[in-house]
């Protein structure tokens, strides 16, 4: 009896972030960017781009994450790097303002020219989340419980590759995503 | 001749400085519509699993439907809303069993108007309650609604409380019943506990996961701040299953036994 109820609602096979041929931008989410410009979350739609989430005051995952990002940028060819876009995205919109990502982006020398740090508004960040399968709950002192995840999208917006924690070596499977995209 | 100065120097100053309990007449007439809905009186709730940084949660007094929302009303939402209907809904937004349980995408067919509606994903039943002014409960609120018996806000501590929950879990899933066929809970809510599963607005906060089940140490590679330390009370057995469930959906998911209900926050009316 019971086991019948529990296989009702246990999931089969949970997906844990968007299916392969749904655009993440289906979300039209209205982003701002560190210099205060709207940037809609299809703003680099045409290129590949790797996509993450942070939070700008975050003490250990978010500096990693940043650092791995931009060494996982100097393992590409230089065309495919000249191709490929960065989106950060602020799980934290109350306290990172537009002057607060500006200011992470000039300590960590991030080319702005190919990367955006940007915030969405708490609903927004739920949703965005929710897609790509982050999972986090602010706490009381201001900070974040979240995992950390990278996420490549091709040129429309499809989920194309996905990884999760940091403090692994590079992966050579999102590598050769963002090569074979750049390619498309 | 001064009475009618007085009261009106008596209104003026009212209407510059309203008293805390004018202020909130105010609130509450402006706030929108909460028909169907049951006030909460605010208070701490302790989460499952304790946080070093989060041990207690304070929660806002709030607004939650004293049902599950039904067929019939997430009918009218589709009838409005032709994107979020069976076979046009984005597949980030719905998978293949989004409201398969239905005649068509505009029709209810075999499923029983006043039944809880099911088969819907967070994303249509966020959108749901966006429409009505209003949100998905957060897992706080939902749980500390859910923990009140009959007539007490501390349920655990009700004889035949967590007797009557682990009889629900353990029936197997046979024909819904319609909602509100429940006996209300200490605050007048229906249902929360004995006829689906429902969505909370932060179902993606539980870091409940492979890595920290068994207990080990968070990687704080991983995760921006601490991971679960404890369990709060090992007696609430079906906080556990909740929590355990939440922790394995993904946002376009649906099944036959998930549902939702809308909440609102009271003092703004706003959405969050």
């Amino acid at each position: 009896m019971r086991r019948e109820h529990l296989t009702a609602v246990s999931v089969p096979s949970p997906t844990l972030s968007a299916p392969p041929s749904a655009s993440v931008y289906d979300l039209n989410l209205a982003l701002v960017d560190q210099d205060g410009r709207a940037f809609g979350l299809d703003g680099y739609r045409g290129h590949p781009i790797v996509i993450s989430m942070f939070y700008a005051s975050c003490p250990y995952a978010c500096p990693t994450l940043i650092s791995e990002l931009q060494h996982f940028e100097g393992e590409l060819p230089v065309a495919v790097r000249e191709s490929l876009r960065v989106l950060l995205v602020s799980i934290d919109p109350k306290r990172d303002t537009p002057e607060k990502l500006k200011q992470l982006s000039r300590e960590r020398h991030i080319d702005e020219a190919r990367w955006r740090l940007t915030r969405a508004s708490e609903d927004e960040v739920r949703q965005l989340a929710a897609v790509l399968g982050v999972k986090y709950k602010p706490l009381d002192g201001g900070g974040f419980n979240h995992t950390s995840v990278l996420a490549v999208l091709d040129q429309r917006g499809r989920l194309r590759a996905r990884r999760e924690g940091l403090g692994k070596p590079i992966d050579r499977q999102l590598l050769d995503t963002v090569s074979l995209l750049a390619r498309e | 001749m001064s009475t009618l100065f007085g009261v009106m120097s008596l209104a003026i100053l009212l209407a510059q400085h309203p008293p805390a309990w004018l202020r909130h007449l105010v609130d509450e007439a402006r706030s929108p519509r909460t028909e169907g809905m049951v006030g909460i009186p605010g208070g701490d709730w302790r989460p499952l699993f304790e946080v070093p940084e989060q041990r207690v949660v304070t929660i806002e007094p709030f607004h939650l439907d004293r049902d599950p929302v039904t067929n019939a009303e997430f009918l009218r939402f589709v009838r409005y809303f032709a994107n979020y209907r069976r076979g046009q809904i984005s597949e980030l937004f719905a998978d293949a069993g989004y409201l398969s349980h239905w005649g068509g995408p505009t029709l209810l067919g075999p499923a029983g108007p006043q039944l809880p509606v099911v088969n819907v994903s967070w994303f249509a039943a966020r959108t749901y309650c966006s429409v009505r002014d209003a949100r998905l409960p957060t897992e706080a609120e939902w749980e500390y609604a859910a923990a009140a018996g009959e007539t007490r806000p501390d349920g655990v501590n009700e004889p035949g409380f967590s007797e009557k929950l682990l009889a629900w879990y353990a029936r197997p899933v046979a024909d819904l019943p319609a909602v509100g066929q429940s006996r209300p809970n200490y605050y007048g809510v229906r249902d929360l506990n004995a006829l689906v599963w429902e969505w909370v607005l932060d179902f993606n906060g539980s870091l409940l996961t492979d890595d920290t089940r068994d207990s080990k140490p968070t990687d704080t590679q991983a995760f921006c701040g601490a991971g679960a330390l404890g369990a709060r009370d090992s007696r609430d057995y079906a906080a556990f299953m909740r929590a355990a469930f939440r922790s394995s959906l993904a946002a376009s998911y649906t099944a036959r036994s998930l549902g939702f209900r809308c909440a609102k926050s009271r003092k703004k009316g706003g959405s969050e």
